[in-house]
């Protein structure tokens, strides 16, 4: 069946409405929904649905996205019923569904982007929705521009001069390397038909080596709040110098910002960051966000020797047998588990909390971190090579012994 | 691999798509119909991300089967490289071909390297294999989860997945003259990058819901009674809303249907779940969650859902 001319028209308008949500949609995209609804027709809502489906999507996460905008977009439009009811005898009524939280993007997407009759029809919706939108938490906006414009500066300066650790690991791909022990057999023909084949000069391959990713998790509860503005900049600064960096915060739920914090500037990255963040200075729930994070990412991220950075104080509200068996798990699903801690900054500080001294036999590494001279000292301790496993626990051990003194 | 004699045509319509799967007992959903035949008909590679046990691969197998392709298939590896995925050249024979040429005292250059570094010398991998002219109609080519080789490697593919080619630095680029029908599967162990996925028709295999999983244990495991294989199904279902490491797949729900099967079990008792639960968790902190009291529990409140149902 060839597509109506408003169908193509429609399709590039919700391609548009997609792009402002959040999925990236290019024009190739909108050409191939054009070829895949050409292709199968439109018969059913649901085939028409899953056509779009899937071009449009291609990750996981934004089906929801998806679901919300066409469900809004074909709703308001009354398109597709007429479409549907030229070639069927019969209309499905719409189910009529709560409005979601979630949707408040799309929402967003398809009021900006769209015509004056449409944003008016949308506009109804939309105060639907803002009413649904529960405040089930303590749902605070943080506001970033509490720190004076000399810290920035200074926190800044430090981030610029921040090199990484120098820990390369060995991957299984080879790559050309005069020490190499291992032949190239195709560099060396190929160099060798050059002189006729009269001669055979050997080339070599060796392993190849590269930084292993870094996750960073870290913690935004109320006991935090004078160092998250720092730690993000933190977390932008080595997520700018390295390629692989992923970067969740926590409090009394588990965020990822990996994507906001790729932004080139640190400011916009930051305005992205809060604006991704329901639970700002909330509470902390260690142990949850840990099982959250287990469960949900861990296999996604910590793949291929990944080294973690927990950024916490370690003052979980309750804790229990949880906490001690999900950071165990996590300790074993990553290569290298670097717990910094500001509260180690204090003289005297002793690991009473309970939270902490159950955190402490599981981490590889356990660092000081506070303020911006602390900051300094983490890029140097940061960036001596080495640091490994046993450098920690010798650090944990002093700490202990210390705390016995 | 048996093989029909005749090549089937690909499936006309979403209708057909379902039919020809069914066919060879792969109870898809519409969704993974409907992209599965735009796929074959705009000639897409199917990129198709989900859950291990989920039946990602065996979609490859039946479209293989029912649709009298040859597959191949490539299975994917930390430190996958050219020569392993793509071509090779023989090495051995390539050195005899230039000694052979020393002893007959030809010394034109330029011939020598061009006789070297042809057809004759090159081993196929399975890349270039896919590419290949086949009686039967074009090939299936699985490459199958993508997620454990590294970045780097996704970058060979997109010239293959994007125009169906293949280019050798010595002797020119390998065009397909009919494209395979490319299956890509990635179980999400990490992010494939986007370049890679814009290039394919994107479709998430979720798990099946209580009335298709139970056609899939008839179909697949012979011999079952009605009431166990409901009974399995719903206890799976129900296992599938615990907060588990890892939630059991398709695959794991039909190895435990055979295993109790085997058992002669005609319906769930606690002690044969608590026995057999390893069959279907895979992680000791699961299994011990759910062993004893939680799987009586779980039994009782599938029977109550059962007897509500009929």
């Amino acid at each position: 069946m060839q597509p109506a001319g408003r169908l193509a028209e429609n399709i590039v308008y919700f391609a548009r409405a997609l792009r402002v949500a959040g999925i990236p949609v290019g024009p190739g995209s909108v050409l191939d929904a054009l070829a895949a609804v050409r292709t199968a027709g439109v018969g059913t809502r649901d085939d028409f649905y899953w056509t779009l489906h899937s071009v449009f999507v291609k990750r996981h996460e934004q089906s929801i996205l998806f679901d919300q905008a066409f469900r809004i977009f074909f709703k308001r439009r009354g398109y597709l019923e007429q479409l549907m009811s030229m070639t069927m005898p019969q209309i499905e009524g719409m189910p009529h569904e709560p409005a979601k939280p979630a949707s408040q993007r799309v929402q967003e997407a398809l009021f900006a982007g769209l015509g004056d009759k449409l944003q008016r029809e949308i506009q109804e919706v939309e105060i639907d929705m803002r009413l649904t939108v529960s405040d089930q938490e303590v749902l605070q906006k943080k506001d970033f521009a509490q720190m004076t414009a000399a810290e920035v500066a200074a926190a800044k300066d430090a981030m610029r001069r921040l090199v990484l650790p120098l820990d390369d690991i060995r991957t299984r791909r080879l790559a050309p390397n005069r020490r190499g022990r291992l032949i190239d057999m195709r560099r060396t023909l190929r160099a060798s038909m050059k002189g006729g084949g009269s001669f055979i000069d050997l080339r070599y391959l060796g392993p190849r080596t590269k930084k292993p990713p870094i996750v960073a998790l870290l913690d935004i509860s109320g006991s935090m709040t004078d160092y998250t503005r720092l730690f993000l900049h933190f977390l932008h600064a080595i997520t700018d110098a390295r390629k692989r960096v992923h970067s969740f915060l926590f409090g009394t739920r588990l965020t990822n910002v990996t994507r906001a914090l790729k932004a080139k500037d640190p400011d916009e990255a930051l305005a992205a960051c809060s604006a991704s963040v329901l639970d700002w200075s909330g509470g902390t729930r260690i142990a949850s966000s840990l099982h959250a994070f287990n469960k949900q990412w861990a296999r996604r991220v910590l793949t291929q020797g990944a080294i973690v950075l927990l950024i916490t104080d370690g003052l979980e509200r309750d804790p229990d047998d949880r906490l001690a068996f999900e950071i165990d798990r996590l300790h074993r699903s990553c290569r290298r588990l670097i717990w910094l801690n500001p509260l180690l900054r204090y003289e005297g500080f002793e690991a009473k909390a309970k939270g902490i001294q159950t955190i402490l036999p599981h981490v590889d590494e356990f660092r000081p971190v506070h303020n911006l001279e602390s900051l300094g000292e983490l890029c140097r301790s940061l960036s001596v090579p080495g640091g490994r496993a046993a450098e920690g626990r010798a650090r944990i051990a002093r700490t202990e012994a210390e705390r016995a003194a | 691999m048996k093989t029909p004699a005749k090549p089937v045509p690909v499936p006309a319509s979403i209708d057909d798509t379902l039919k020809l799967l069914a066919g060879a007992d792969y109870l898809a959903d519409r969704s993974l119909a409907t992209v599965l035949f735009l796929a074959l008909k705009m000639g897409r590679p199917l990129f198709l991300e989900g859950e291990a046990g989920v039946g990602k691969t065996e979609i490859a197998k039946v479209l293989s089967t029912t649709l009298g392709r040859r597959l191949i298939r490539l299975q994917c590896y930390e430190g996958l490289d050219v020569s392993a995925a793509v071509y090779e050249w023989n090495y051995a024979a390539q050195m005899i071909a230039i000694r052979l040429a020393e002893a007959e005292g030809a010394v034109d250059r330029a011939r020598l390297s061009h006789d070297v570094f042809s057809e004759q010398y090159l081993i196929k991998r399975p890349l270039l294999q896919a590419l290949d002219p086949n009686t039967a109609g074009p090939p299936v080519l699985l490459i199958d989860e993508l997620d454990r080789t590294d970045e780097a490697f996704e970058a060979f593919l997109l010239e293959v997945l994007a125009d169906f080619q293949v280019t050798i630095p010595e002797l020119g680029t390998v065009k397909a003259e009919h494209p395979p029908i490319v299956v890509v599967t990635s179980n999400r162990t990490r992010e494939i990058h986007d370049a890679l996925k814009r290039r394919c028709l994107y479709h998430w295999v979720g798990y099946p819901n209580a009335e298709r999983e139970l056609k899939i244990v008839q179909a697949k495991v012979p011999g079952i009674g009605k009431k166990l294989s409901q009974e399995i199904v719903h206890f799976v279902q129900a296992l599938r809303k615990e907060d588990l490491f890892k939630l059991p797949g398709v695959a794991e729900t039909l190895d435990w249907a055979t295993a109790l099967t085997e058992l002669d079990a005609v319906a769930l008792d606690p002690a044969t779940v608590s026995d057999t639960l390893g069959v279907l968790l895979k992680y000791q902190d699961d299994i011990a969650r759910i062993e004893g009291s939680k799987a009586s529990e779980l039994i009782n409140q599938v029977r109550a859902e059962m007897r509500a149902a009929e």
